[in-house]
């Protein structure tokens, strides 16, 4: 069974007397364990179908099951009890609380979870090892670098132990060589069984993931599965260019 | 969420903008400070006010002696001895909301000790009178029946005489002091009483047999009681019925048609007692009133600060309902954050409302009283300040949409 599976989902929104279609009918399924980034420009569509895979937005139409769950008409308070439980977001802001310690940056899902305070230090500290951050645990968000930023979100979206993370342009705001880092992050979960959903609109990003989505007018214009670039090999890659260059 | 979480979220929330919170708690600091002290003062006048009142004498009713009225000219209430020893026996026995009736006779004399002199008020009455009027020997005794019986030449003194005529720590009890010349035996001082509401020194005042005054001190006429009789009701609230038993009964034995003037007068000290507490509470319920509004304003700015820190975490709101903060969790903790902020500012409040209390207290003399039930009152009243006002902004808060929260700028 897919985890995620979405049948005839629209989403419409009523701008005065015009109806405006940000989904069409869009039936669409990922099975777990699998790595898709959904492309598109502007006003495809594509950042309201993360909202509603998400379960940060209802669609008006169509149903979606979510881990084997219709989750479309849920509530406020359910879809936020799924989004705690099953989900775990990664945002091209990183969207950290300022002036909190990364720490409690990730503790953060466990707090609305009710996990108590002991367990949750220890799970928020493991979360922020295996993104790399081990020393900087005491850091405020403004302490830290863009790619340390995301990789506290990315830690964040983990430590509820989630099964999808959906990240919406998580390398935008990051340079090519910090992107390919938070990148290889992302093929790093993937292959520790994590279903990944990632929303871009770089070709380069989109090369990572084993299937794209491409999205135009609310609908999907292409689906294809492709074999993924390895993120190590292009690490490697730029490592050595940059021990080309004379000192 | 655990609820001492959410308590810690909300003080480094308020501990982020010190400065704000501290002049957003202001509004509820001054509105606490102003109940709790104006109500100490209240509060301590009134107790003041009864206290002076009890050592008048309970549940006291004042029978004064009638006018004259010579050729049109009406002299004032005791200016002609109306009353006479048998009124004062028929109030005493026939009367049954009547306990206590005593005569006070008074002049002005001139006491001597060994080595010094003093003027004062010279009393003469009976026992009964200091049972009307609460009081008691401190050391000694009162008078006695036998004291009136015998006519004897015995005083019973206040402290201030004592003070005058033998020194503050002096025990005069076996003494004699002279009253217009004639020897009196010293057999009791009264306990401190203090002022009157009017002002006048209870202390200063010497007590003998009403049968010696009127035959060695001040020789009046035989059936006419030369003085005023002071009643003592069986409860309180028998006092007003006392006074108009008192009125009829005197009216019946004097003779008084119908249509024509009393020739006596019956004051009721229980009443103007009562009368000034009213007087007292309505300050007190004014006062307690503007410290009403003054909380009032300072929840509205609670209000605004709160309407304010929504705005600015949007961003915030939208993260934590991101990871999965129910809208309950975020009302509540926008709700803690507003109790935390108006019952801070009214235990602040208590604490400075308590110094104020004091200093005024001691600066100016005035008694103060803090009552424990207005504390509390005041920091429930805080307390739900804070919910009535922080409930708006809470709501508000629970209500954004996580997506249009996650993009505010």
């Amino acid at each position: 069974m897919a985890l995620i599976d979405l049948d005839s989902v629209s989403k419409v929104y009523r701008m005065g007397d015009v109806e405006v279609y940000a989904l069409r009918e869009v039936s669409f399924s990922v099975e777990a364990r699998d790595f898709v980034a959904v492309m598109g420009s502007s006003g495809s569509g594509k950042s309201t179908l993360m909202n509603v895979i998400g379960c940060l937005d209802r669609p008006t139409g169509g149903s979606y099951h979510l881990d084997g769950r219709e989750v479309s008409r849920l509530d406020r308070r359910e879809l936020a009890h799924v989004r705690n439980r099953t989900l775990g977001f990664v945002f091209q802001s990183f969207n950290l609380l300022s002036r909190t310690s990364a720490l409690e940056n990730v503790e953060l899902p466990l707090i609305y979870g009710g996990t108590p305070g002991r367990d949750r230090h220890r799970r928020a500290a493991r979360a922020l090892e295996r993104v790399g951050l081990a020393q900087r645990m005491d850091h405020h968000p403004n302490q830290m670098s863009g790619g340390q930023q995301q990789r506290v979100a990315i830690a964040r979206a983990l430590v509820a132990e989630p099964h999808l993370i959906v990240a919406d342009e998580p390398t935008g705001n990051l340079d090519s060589r910090t992107s390919l880092e938070i990148m290889a992050l992302f093929q790093e979960l993937g292959a520790a069984g994590i279903t990944v959903l990632l929303v871009t609109h770089e070709p380069d990003i989109a090369a990572y993931a084993s299937r794209v989505v491409t999205m135009r007018d609310g609908r999907i214009r292409s689906d294809v599965r492709q074999t993924p670039r390895r993120v190590a090999d292009d690490l490697a890659a730029l490592d050595r260019g940059q021990e080309e260059v004379p000192a | 969420m655990i609820p001492l979480e959410t308590l810690r979220v909300a003080l480094r929330a308020l501990l982020r903008n010190k400065m704000r919170s501290f002049l957003t708690m202001l509004g509820i600091i001054i509105g606490v400070g102003a109940v709790i002290a104006m109500v100490a003062i209240g509060e301590g006048a009134k107790a003041r006010v009864e206290e002076s009142f009890a050592s008048m004498g309970s549940n006291l009713l004042i029978v004064m002696p009638g006018s004259t009225n010579a050729g049109g000219a009406r002299g004032g209430f005791g200016s002609m001895p109306t009353l006479t020893w048998d009124d004062l026996r028929a109030i005493r026995g026939e009367i049954s909301t009547v306990r206590y009736a005593a005569a006070q006779l008074r002049t002005n004399a001139q006491l001597q000790s060994e080595d010094q002199n003093w003027s004062t008020t010279v009393t003469g009455t009976s026992p009964e009178y200091f049972l009307i009027r609460s009081w008691r020997a401190a050391s000694g005794r009162s008078l006695l029946d036998s004291d009136i019986d015998a006519s004897a030449k015995v005083v019973v003194l206040g402290q201030t005489v004592v003070d005058k005529l033998f020194g503050a720590s002096a025990d005069p009890v076996g003494q004699t002091i002279r009253i217009k010349n004639i020897p009196f035996e010293v057999v009791g001082v009264l306990a401190k009483k203090g002022q009157s509401p009017m002002g006048q020194d209870y202390d200063d005042g010497v007590f003998v047999p009403q049968t010696t005054f009127a035959s060695k001190i001040q020789g009046g006429l035989q059936k006419f009681l030369q003085g005023t009789i002071f009643v003592g009701a069986t409860s309180t609230d028998a006092t007003a019925r006392a006074e108009e038993q008192i009125s009829s009964l005197l009216r019946d034995r004097h003779r008084i048609g119908t249509g024509q003037d009393d020739d006596f007068s019956v004051r009721n000290l229980t009443e103007m007692a009562n009368a000034q507490q009213e007087g007292m509470k309505t300050l007190t319920t004014l006062l307690a009133s503007i410290a009403a509004v003054s909380l009032l304003v300072g929840g509205i700015g609670i209000m605004n600060i709160m309407l304010v820190s929504v705005t600015e975490r949007t961003r915030e709101i939208g993260v934590r309902m991101a990871v999965g903060a129910t809208p309950l969790n975020i009302l509540t903790q926008f709700l803690v954050e507003a109790l935390t902020l108006s019952v801070l500012g009214g235990l602040i409040g208590i604490a400075l409302g308590v110094l104020a209390a004091n200093q005024l207290a001691q600066k100016f003399g005035w008694p103060m009283l803090i009552r424990p039930d207005i504390v509390v009152v005041s920091v429930a009243f805080s307390g739900f300040v804070g919910v009535v006002f922080g409930l708006y902004p809470a709501q508000k808060a629970s209500r954004l949409d996580p997506i249009d929260a996650l993009r505010y700028e």
